[in-house]
């Protein structure tokens, strides 16, 4: 009872979808229309990566990560969130459970938050993607402008959880 | 798409064959993070289409058009942290904007909010990170692509 309670919100939707269908309600329709749309691409992408998040935890041992990208890694642990994120594709919801376990095997919080603007902005198969439509002059200037801002981010967000038990979750 | 199916094929079957054990142990763990995770992200899709169909490209090229200067920038901001367009949408759309007369900045900070503020990710956000955390990243990552923005105009 508790598992399908969850889901009242996705059902009320989903009911709503289908009475349109059965309504010709334009509206609807057009929401369940975009709705399939967003819902094909996170369902083939997310169980996939979720099953590498699995993969990952079991045999990477924290002690290699954290020396890596924790406390005392200094610039090369950015350095290396940074080149990590911009090999991923996806949306930015797929960050966040990339987030999880980095932050679970030990990276430190400036590096989880750089990491998160790094995917969400400077992806190598999307920037290319960009260059193909806006150029490359601006997105070469986009990239360059925003590499330092998300690093600051970065700083900003540990200072300001620094005391503050931050912890990222299991889902 | 077909490169991540193959790289999670390959790494299962490598995995596998060096511990199945372990093998099933993760794909399970990974399994039940997305089903925990399911709900939220269904609702997540669902405010998704609603956003996009109340506000379709024709509206976004209508209210940034060629209006630059604060209100522009704010109304690109804004559109920017509600929509979660995937990229092979939102790069063609931009391009749509240029031609349009909307300014290379604005285009930034548009881009910017696009990938780095979601609005209707917040909920999938803050089952991670909580929901104050969430808010405070979104909230410097706003400011941040005005920033951005700025910056733009003065080198451009």
């Amino acid at each position: 009872m508790k598992k399908l309670t969850k889901y009242i919100f996705p059902i009320v939707f989903l009911a709503f979808i289908g009475i349109s269908y059965l309504l010709n309600f334009a509206s609807g329709e057009q929401i369940g229309g975009n709705f399939w749309l967003f819902f094909k691409e996170m369902i083939l992408f997310l169980p996939l990566m979720f099953i590498l998040i699995g993969l990952f935890d079991v045999w990477i041992p924290r002690e290699k990560i954290e020396k890596h990208i924790g406390e005392d890694s200094g610039w090369k642990g950015t350095l290396l969130v940074i080149l990590l994120a911009s090999l991923q594709a996806g949306p930015l919801y797929g960050a966040f459970p990339f987030a999880y376990i980095l932050w679970k095997k030990g990276c430190n919080i400036r590096n989880i938050f750089i990491y998160l603007g790094a995917f969400s902005t400077i992806k190598i198969p999307m920037i290319t993607f960009e260059i193909g439509f806006l150029g490359l002059k601006f997105s070469l200037l986009r990239t360059l402008i925003t590499l330092p801002v998300f690093i600051i981010i970065g700083y900003i967000m540990e200072w300001y959880l620094k005391d503050k038990n931050f912890e990222v979750k299991q889902p | 798409m077909l490169v991540l199916s193959v790289i999670t094929g390959v790494c299962i079957i490598v995995s596998f064959l060096f511990d199945s054990k372990k093998t099933i142990k993760g794909v399970k763990k990974g399994l039940t993070m997305f089903l925990n995770l399911l709900p939220t992200l269904l609702l997540m899709l669902a405010l998704v289409s609603i956003v996009f169909y109340l506000v379709p490209n024709e509206t976004m090229i209508k209210y940034m058009g060629k209006d630059s200067g604060v209100a522009g920038w704010l109304i690109a901001a804004s559109l920017g942290s509600l929509s979660l367009i995937p990229g092979f949408i939102a790069f063609p759309l931009c391009s749509i904007l240029l031609k349009s007369g909307v300014g290379y900045p604005t285009i930034a900070v548009f881009i910017t909010t696009l990938m780095m503020v979601g609005i209707v990710t917040l909920p999938v956000e803050a089952k991670f990170f909580g929901w104050k955390t969430s808010i405070i990243r979104n909230a410097v990552s706003f400011v941040a692509a005005l920033l951005i923005g700025i910056i733009m105009m003065l080198l451009l």
